[in-house]
């Protein structure tokens, strides 16, 4: 069987491991793949070489395609987003000062209680706030600020957003360059581990099935493969799969810390992948089940929903007519390639490729191909839920 | 020119941003500001308000700089620009340069286009040294580990220099791996016995 080899971009945080472990464990090797895992030291860059054409796919926050579909985001580019490769797994946090300041103002502290922690974490200064966030269009910032507007609070257009590369988070936090900070793993646990910072809240805490990462690829290139898109999509789900068997996430720190990948100590992996944070530096360790999906519960489905809610959302940061937005975000999202080249291998799909997202906050079955699927819990944690008129 | 464009360089290393002030400044562009700390670049910047960017494709601060590019759109003023929108050509050629450019304001492609050429045309000088360099350290280590391979080779079979390498080399063909890989193994192997 000749190989087909993929130059294959990515942002060396713990959730790029469906990309790695694909590779690695072979299951891109046994569709007849291989991938070329190119690090990249920045979003920008990984996502100006995609869009022109210097990779071939990669690892991607989930708003990015959506923002440079929207031509906001660097080259004005056509990406799709053929599934999402992890839910969740984002932590934010405050400086150690901050984290005083806010429990003057009764903060109960605690890793789950985003109503009681939105208070006293705007009055906890007597100026704006300055938010380090890894990238303007990231989930991050949408979940940062959609916690923040919807706490009711105050107008988030006050806050001050500052992009701060995820390796360089704690070093902000140090040298008071930001007072917040909305981060990957492991760079949340670097800052708790360098004493420099406390975690308030997982992002589950804000939205229960936030897709965090992206497979993207152009739009033109899926169109014209779809055998290798077919193939790679394959192989990283299986990966997925790999990675959601509680067993198997020993070894796949072991993968992950090499060198040639992450390059970071095994207990800096520890936290997001065992699901076990100390929030305090010297705190015992808080469970968080379900901190990062990478496969169970529908985690690599690219519902509809869930694109039009980035595409609302990027609209409003953006300023730009919120029905574009929410109709590009939808044909970004690609259901139907996921269908098209996992159904066969008898993955569980979904009656519907959008679904009223924030309605689940219990686990619940749902219609599937396969007989019933277990989905959610999907809510945002003020109760809301967002439904939008498909546009087919 | 007529008027004077404001060129912001983002460099850490002194020596590689001398040269390119110095290769803006042969071009005819005078007023460059160099920033090597790239702590608050997002501010600095702001405070700058410079007309071009220049930062290496692989300066992990790079994403800072969208911070720049969102909030003038904010202001509605014109979007910045990776490189220019319009002309894929010169793109393509800053990519692979390792060069990324962004364009805050209302600037004339025809104004870019000689500035981002000569930084190019550096750029690509400076990282086919820096490669070389990589590469000439990457053959030194490797000479160093296939010499204590060698030599340990010598020692436990009691053969001479020349048969030592040449049973590394067998065995590197007849696993298809590198000579320095089966060195790099056999080294690994011994430490972990003693």
């Amino acid at each position: 069987m000749s190989t087909t080899r993929l130059n294959c971009g990515y942002v060396p945080l713990v959730d790029s491991a469906p990309l790695i472990v694909a590779q690695e464990l072979n299951f891109a090797a046994d569709e007849g793949l291989s991938l070329n895992l190119l690090r990249q030291p920045s979003w920008a860059a990984l996502r100006d070489l995609l869009a022109l054409g210097h990779l071939d796919v990669a690892h991607m926050l989930a708003p990015m395609p959506i923002a440079m579909s929207l031509g906001l985001s660097g080259p004005m580019a056509r990406i799709d987003a053929l599934m999402v490769l992890s839910v969740n797994g984002t932590v934010i946090g405050v400086s150690n000062e901050m984290a005083d300041a806010m429990r003057a103002k009764g903060w109960p502290g605690g890793f789950a209680a985003p109503q009681e922690t939105a208070g006293p974490l705007l009055s906890a200064l007597d100026r704006p706030l300055r938010v380090g966030v890894p990238f303007p269009y990231s989930m991050h910032r949408l979940l940062f600020e959609y916690w923040i507007g919807h706490a009711g609070l105050v107008d988030p257009s006050t806050l001050h957003i500052i992009t701060t590369p995820p390796p360089l988070m704690a070093d902000a936090v140090a040298s008071n360059e930001i007072d917040v900070f909305c981060v990957g793993e492991p760079w949340g646990s670097v800052a708790v581990g360098n004493d420099v910072g406390e975690l308030i809240l997982p992002g589950a805490a804000i939205w229960a099935h936030a897709p965090e990462k992206v497979l993207a690829a152009r739009h033109a290139w899926v169109e014209d493969n779809p055998s290798v898109v077919g193939a790679l999509m394959r192989a990283v789900a299986r990966a997925a799969a790999w990675l959601d068997t509680p067993k198997n996430r020993p070894l796949a720190i072991e993968i992950l810390a090499r060198s040639a990948h992450l390059d970071l100590p095994h207990a800096a992996l520890d936290h997001a992948l065992m699901g076990r944070f100390a929030t305090q530096f010297g705190a015992a360790p808080v469970d968080v089940p379900g901190f990062l999906r990478f496969h169970d519960r529908a985690a690599n489905f690219p519902w509809r929903s869930q694109a039009a809610w980035i595409g609302a959302e990027i609209a409003r940061l953006a300023g730009i007519n919120r029905d574009h937005a929410i109709d590009m975000a939808q044909r970004a999202m690609r259901p139907d390639c996921y269908r098209r080249h996992l159904g066969p291998i008898g993955v569980d799909m979904p009656g519907a490729s959008a679904k009223i997202e924030g309605a689940l906050t219990h686990p619940m079955a749902v219609a599937s191909t396969r007989g019933e699927m277990i989905l959610g819990p999907d809510a945002f944690f003020d109760g809301e839920t967002f439904d939008f008129s498909p546009s087919e | 020119m007529t008027e004077e464009m404001k060129i912001a360089v983002i460099e850490p290393d002194p020596d590689r941003a001398r040269d390119i002030i110095d290769a803006l400044k042969e071009g005819g562009w005078n007023d460059v500001v160099v920033l090597g700390d790239v702590t608050g670049l997002a501010r600095k910047l702001a405070a700058l308000d410079p007309d071009l960017v220049l930062i290496d494709l692989a300066n992990p601060s790079r994403d800072a700089l969208e911070q720049v590019s969102v909030a003038s759109e904010a202001q509605s003023r014109p979007v910045a620009m990776f490189v220019d929108r319009s002309d894929d050509e010169m793109t393509q050629a800053a990519v692979a340069a390792g060069l990324s450019a962004y364009v805050v304001g209302e600037l004339q492609p025809d104004r870019i286009k000689p500035v981002l050429q000569t930084a190019i045309a550096r750029f690509q000088m400076m990282s086919q040294m820096r490669n070389e360099l990589e590469a000439a350290k990457q053959a030194l280590a490797d000479r160093k580990t296939v010499d204590r391979a060698k030599g340990m080779i010598m020692r436990a079979k009691g053969v001479g220099e020349e048969e030592a390498y040449a049973l590394l080399r067998k065995t590197a063909m007849s696993q298809n791996r590198k000579v320095i890989e089966v060195a790099q193994a056999l080294l690994t192997a011994s430490d972990l016995l003693t």
